[in-house]
């Protein structure tokens, strides 16, 4: 039976988020200390070691990311946090932000430390405006007591656009331009905020850095998977009793999260598909349940862990329908950039409407296969390549209530 | 009510200040009216072709009149199996009006957006920016009520 380990919510529903006195009695600033007196170089050092991957969904190791705006000359450089969580069915970075405020600062603090920047951003999505006040208060504390020395945070709102989650996209919209995302290379670490070098973390990621430096990389790379250790914060949702937050070791099952931490399905019902990671997430059936929660067990599978979020159906619920859902969000979503998204989310929703509508033909299916395999390869950025993964993964383990829907 | 140019001046030197500049705006009218975009597109030096192009990207942001009371409604996934169409037929109903209109008297405008991160507590529905949790069908008039 799965069992929660709280790092990164340690201090959650324990102290107020807006005393800071709270945050420091409880031992919060001493690793932005402690890493001050280790030095750049070995702070990146631990941070690599520890193999702290991105909770965002790429899954990149932050040390390593780090160590190129370390390396990148120039007479400014940047950290900035995404807490653009626009993925549907995830909450933890608001959860985060609310309850433990300081820790985000002083992970960007350790990072801007080591790196060499001076300014960070915070950005946060426009739908959160009383987490953006609490962020504003707590910067203020920190700044009053003096605990950030020269670091500068500001905190900047999002405005529902869901591809501004992608990291160049973000950039754009801190220029304060519409967020389309840019050509990559060059990544950020070498040109972004203003061109100049950048770093990208989510908010769980810059929330796991206090205790790697306080407790050492060999600490933190003891939980969970190896290959990515560490905690992560699930956000369920949908039919399951327990619809809240957990935060377990990484090789923790997606069955303990559902059937153990989650309670299992309300009302003596059965279940059918969970879709992890958001609406860019894979929707798997009961055979796949005993995957670690892990992101490479997840892509073993061709799941995605994504951002966490966990979104359960029953025996009951239409699975045609909830693809057809999501047709319809990534086409809204689509920044129009570049054609094989633009035009390939509206093909794909076209589709899935008819289909729902009980009007598609058999061929349709073999066509938003194809669609989809080209949409991987040839879209610009993560949005579009990973559009047509719930409907490929739902025809892939849910044919079944396809040919339902489809006559002949 | 501060005026136009007066809020949009006071991020002329912010960097990147325009969308900053905007959500003062809508936090000040609930919406951005016309004038706001040329006045930016002035004191940022832009053209207002691009003042428009960044404002109409984000659907957080509405170009032209809405009501006092912006209530829009999460369609995403959780949020949609848990019933949103039914909170939907219920405030079309209740307001005599459909998503995307305002209300004759402007209090009201129905909206659609995509999740607001409160899943745990679905169908959810948010009152200029602010959640309500657990929206059923039968709580809408007594949530209506209490918006005067
Ligand atoms: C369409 C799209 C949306 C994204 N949304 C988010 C988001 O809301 N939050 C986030 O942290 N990363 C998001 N990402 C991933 C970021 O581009 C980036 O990889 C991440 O912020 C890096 O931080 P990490 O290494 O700490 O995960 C998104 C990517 C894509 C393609
Ligand atoms: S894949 Fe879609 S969201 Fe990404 S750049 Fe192309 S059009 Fe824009
Ligand atoms: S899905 Fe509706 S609030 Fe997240």
């Amino acid at each position: 039976m799965a069992e929660e380990l709280r790092i990164v919510l340690r201090n959650c529903g324990v102290i107020d988020p807006l005393k800071i006195e709270d945050y420091i009695n409880a031992g919060g600033y001493k690793a932005l200390e402690k890493a001050r007196n280790m030095g750049q170089l070995p702070v990146i050092d631990e941070v690599k070691k520890s193999n702290l991957r991105g909770r965002g969904g790429a899954g990149f190791n932050a040390g390593q990311k780090w160590t190129f705006v370390y390396q990148a000359s120039a007479d400014q450089k940047y950290v900035i946090c995404n807490a653009d969580e626009g993925e549907p069915g995830t909450y933890k970075d608001r959860i985060i932000m609310e309850s433990d405020p300081h820790r985000l600062l002083e992970g960007m603090a350790i990072c801007a430390y080591a790196v060499g920047a001076d300014k960070g951003y915070i950005y946060c999505r426009g739908e959160y405006p009383y987490v953006v006040d609490i962020l504003r208060q707590a910067i203020a504390q920190a700044k009053d007591k003096g605990v950030l020395g020269d670091f500068d945070i500001e905190v900047r709102m999002g405005a529902g656009a869901y591809v501004c989650g992608e990291e160049t996209a973000l950039i754009e919209s801190i220029e304060g331009k519409r967020g389309e995302p840019r050509y990559k290379p060059p990544y950020p670490g070498v040109s972004g905020l203003w061109g100049k070098p950048t770093v990208v973390n989510n908010v769980e990621t810059f929330a796991n850095v206090p205790d790697i430096i306080e407790k050492g990389a060999d600490w933190f790379k003891s939980i969970g998977a190896p290959s990515y250790p560490g905690t992560k914060i699930f956000t369920l949702s949908g039919d399951v009793v327990n619809r809240t937050f957990f935060e377990v070791p990484t090789n923790t099952t997606i069955r303990d999260i559902i059937f153990g931490l989650g309670g299992g399905i309300p009302g003596g019902k059965k279940f059918k598909a969970v879709q992890i990671g958001g609406n860019s997430g894979a929707i798997i059936p009961e055979s796949l349940l005993d995957t670690p929660a892990d992101f490479d067990s997840m892509a073993k599978v061709g799941a995605t862990l994504g951002s966490g979020a966990v979104f359960v159906m029953d025996e009951t619920r239409d699975i045609v329908d909830v693809a057809t859902r999501t047709a319809k969000f990534f086409e809204h979503e689509s920044c129009g950039k570049c054609a094989p998204c633009r035009e390939g989310t509206m093909r794909i929703h076209e589709i899935m409407e008819k289909i729902n509508q009980g009007k598609g033909k058999a061929g349709d299916m073999n066509l938003l296969e194809r669609l989809g395999r080209v949409m991987s390869v040839s879209c610009l950025c993560g949005l579009g390549q990973a559009a047509p993964v719930p409907i490929l993964t739902t025809m892939k383990h849910f044919r079944a209530d396809y040919n339902a829907k489809v006559k002949e | 009510m501060a005026d136009i140019n007066t809020i949009i001046n006071q991020y002329k030197s912010v960097s990147g200040g325009l969308i900053e500049a905007y959500h003062a705006i809508q936090r000040e009218y609930n919406y951005i009216p016309e004038e706001a975009i040329t006045e930016a597109a002035r004191v940022f030096s832009i053209p207002v072709a691009e003042a428009y192009g960044v404002a109409t990207f984000y659907s957080y942001f509405k170009i032209g009149k809405r009501g006092r009371y912006v209530i829009r409604l999460c369609e995403s996934s959780p949020c949609h199996i848990a019933g949103a169409a039914e909170v939907v037929a219920a405030l079309e109903k209740e307001l005599g009006i459909k998503m995307g209109e305002t209300t004759p008297d402007g209090k009201f405008t129905l909206e659609y957006t995509e999740c607001v991160g409160q899943c745990q507590s679905t169908p959810v529905i948010t009152i200029n920016s602010q959640p309500v949790r657990d929206v059923t069908a039968d709580k809408i008039p007594g949530i209506l009520a209490q918006l005067q």
